[in-house]
């Protein structure tokens, strides 16, 4: 009851509703015309778009959840990338604990990696991710614990504004050394792969794909509304004022330490749930993902889409993402000065993003009408 | 929040003469001794203050005599080097930061006008108004009648009734000074601090704006800094002069510019 009311706010946006439908579309064609139109057929969807539409999905949930922080709450996280590779590292210890003997060296406990380093059992924290629900809530609690870990100390001292993005770069930079090192038990630079199965069923298996894509179709739509809703409500107004006026929220009696937390744990506990997603259909989880570019990549998808617009950041990432998989292709060497200079672009001429073009254009629009209408009435006297 | 209003009455009253905690008790607002330094440079030297409760209370001084300061002590943001700062009776302020001072009943207005630029007009006072601070039941929060009507009367108190809809970035400089004070109300503060108020208003607003106070001041006790002396003399009440961290005189306004030394301090000599 109580949550049925928290949802409808979220819902209440138009943009909201209309990305929810199109996803849900989404979700409904991409397996459709890759499995009931014949290949030949213009309208065949090839095997191969399907993991990777399912990978511009998992970034926009990514660049979702950067948007709560970013857009309502000024923090500009430098970082969010590494919750994102924390979901898909305790994703993919599950699909390593799957292999089972079927690995190189045969050993139904180790991973391959473990036995070619000569570990000799597997080390604690590699306990229990045999079981997938045990994995599916460390995919949450171990990003929402490190958020929490980080954001407590950085919002109870007061850090915030550049210093604060300067740390979050800094934490993600050092979990990507960590990572690379072989003895973290990680798999070192080659992180984790060969999977085979998830929870039964082949990975590389055309339906397994279309399963994962489905799924994180709906995880989207489902992060979106909650996140939706979350901004809708009393607690996102506070949110949006501890942006705007931190100082005078303190003086009215709310502790933005706490306010900011929370956002905070939720964000990273969405991206590390779009981290899980990420590798089963990339097949791969490596310490490359923690890499402070990644993070900043992010910003540029939310930038391009729209700061504060949550719709934006989904269309962004999506936009950004399928320009870099054409740009690789056509012109490799230059993408990453095409990305640089989208930002630039974007930074100067639509600070608000796509999503704020167009809601000028619609402004614009209904200016014009009014004045139009105005004239008419002047001229009818 | 229960454990915000608990008393903390050991600390220095403990030590203290029966006779000098039942004078503390006597009012609002006690500072007794107060000096804070900032790099060597003393902001607040030896400053004494007492508000009794339904009190307005004036406070003058040139550039650089304290004012903001023995504000930002009040509230918690600045934490004094020594002296005695309670609130209340009892409540020693000193050990309290500024979110556990706001909920006990301080109410800061800054000398910028300082409200919530992308939210409405009727959001501002919402999120002010007294009640639950905590952020996780804000998830939940249903609008209801009875918060609606404290919303309206406050903003016909303050006069933006017509305006509740509007974004707040959208008012006018005094429109924006009368929000923050509108959201002072809404928090139901037992002591106002409302620092320059009618800076950069017109003489019209000015006026408003001591009528406004004067109303606010029947039920609450408030401390107004500020440095136009027409307003000052428009609230007809006691005033306090500081200058270099220190009371320099006190009493009616008359009696306080009649001071010789408050004429040499104003004129520079």
């Amino acid at each position: 009851m109580i949550f049925g009311h928290f949802l409808k706010q979220g819902l209440a946006s138009r943009y909201v509703q209309v990305a929810v439908l199109i996803l849900l579309a989404v979700a409904v064609m991409v397996p459709v015309l890759n499995l009931a139109v014949p290949p030949g057929n213009p309208f065949h969807l090839p095997d191969h778009w399907v993991p990777l539409l399912g990978k511009y999905l998992c970034y926009a949930m990514l660049a979702l959840a950067l948007d709560l922080v970013w857009g309502f709450c000024g923090i500009l996280s430098l970082g969010h990338a590494a919750f994102f590779a924390l979901g898909g590292y305790a994703m993919g210890m599950y699909l390593m604990r799957q292999i089972g003997s079927r690995g190189v060296y045969g050993n139904p406990v180790l991973p391959d990696f473990m036995v070619f380093l000569n570990y000799k059992e597997l080390p604690w924290f590699w306990y229990g991710f045999d079981n997938f629900w045990f994995a599916a809530l460390m995919v949450v609690a171990v990003p929402s614990l490190l958020a929490f870990v980080f954001g407590w100390l950085a919002f109870r001292s007061r850090v915030a504004g550049v210093y604060l993005s300067i740390i979050t770069q800094a934490m993600t930079y050092a979990l990507l050394l960590a990572f690379f090192r072989n003895d973290m038990g990680f798999g070192g630079n080659n992180g984790l792969t060969d999977f085979k199965e998830i929870i039964g069923f082949d990975v590389s298996a055309g339906s397994t794909r279309l399963g994962l894509f489905v799924a994180t179709a709906l995880f989207l739509i489902a992060s979106l509304v909650i996140i939706s809703s979350v901004v809708a409500s009393k607690y996102g107004k506070i949110l949006v004022a501890v942006r705007d006026a931190e100082p005078r929220t303190r003086f009215i009696g709310y502790r933005p330490e706490n306010v900011k937390l929370f956002a905070f744990v939720l964000s990273a506990a969405i991206a590390g749930i779009a981290g899980a997603l990420y590798v089963p259909q990339v097949g791969i989880i490596n310490p490359g993902e923690f890499a402070p570019a990644n993070s900043i990549e992010v910003v540029v998808w939310t930038a391009v889409g729209g700061r504060g617009t949550l719709v934006g950041p989904i269309l962004g990432a999506i936009l950004v993402n399928a320009g870099k998989s054409w740009f690789t292709g056509v012109l490799p060497e230059f993408w990453l000065f095409a990305l640089g200079g989208l930002f630039i672009f974007v930074t100067l001429f639509l600070p608000k993003g796509i999503l704020g073009l167009i809601g000028q254009v619609k402004a614009s629009a209904r200016a014009r009408r009014e004045k139009r209408a105005a004239e008419q009435q002047v001229l009818a006297e | 929040m229960n454990d915000v209003m608990e008393k903390t009455p050991a600390t220095a009253a403990g030590s203290q003469h029966p006779a000098q905690r039942e004078h503390k008790a006597k009012f609002l607002l006690y500072l007794s001794g107060v000096s804070v330094a900032f790099d060597g440079f003393k902001a607040i030297n030896n400053l004494s203050l007492f508000l009794e409760p339904g009190e307005m209370r004036a406070i003058i001084g040139p550039n650089g005599a304290g004012k903001t300061t023995m504000m930002d002590i009040i509230t918690g943001k600045t934490r004094p080097d020594e002296g005695e700062v309670f609130f209340d009776g009892d409540i020693d302020l000193t050990k309290h930061d500024e979110a556990d001072i706001a909920n006990m009943g301080i109410g800061r207005k800054f000398q910028k006008p300082t409200v919530f630029e992308t939210l409405s007009v009727e959001d501002n006072i919402l999120l002010a108004l007294a009640g639950q601070r905590r952020a996780l039941p804000a998830l939940f929060y249903r609008s209801n009648a009875a918060d609606m009507a404290k919303i309206g009367e406050i903003l016909d108190t303050v006069r933006l009734s017509d305006r509740r809809q509007d974004l707040a970035a959208n008012l006018s400089h005094g429109q924006k000074q009368w929000l923050e004070i509108g959201m002072l109300l809404a928090q139901k503060p037992k002591l106002l601090l409302v620092d320059e108020p009618v800076a950069g208003m017109t003489d019209s607003e000015t006026e408003e704006t001591a009528k406004l106070l004067r109303e606010i001041a029947r039920e609450q006790s408030v401390v107004v800094v500020e440095h136009d002396m027409h307003f000052v003399r428009e609230l007809g009440v006691k005033v306090t002069c500081l200058h270099e961290g220190s009371v320099l005189a006190e009493g009616s306004l008359d009696h306080v510019s009649s001071n010789q030394k408050v004429i040499d301090v104003y004129l520079g000599r």
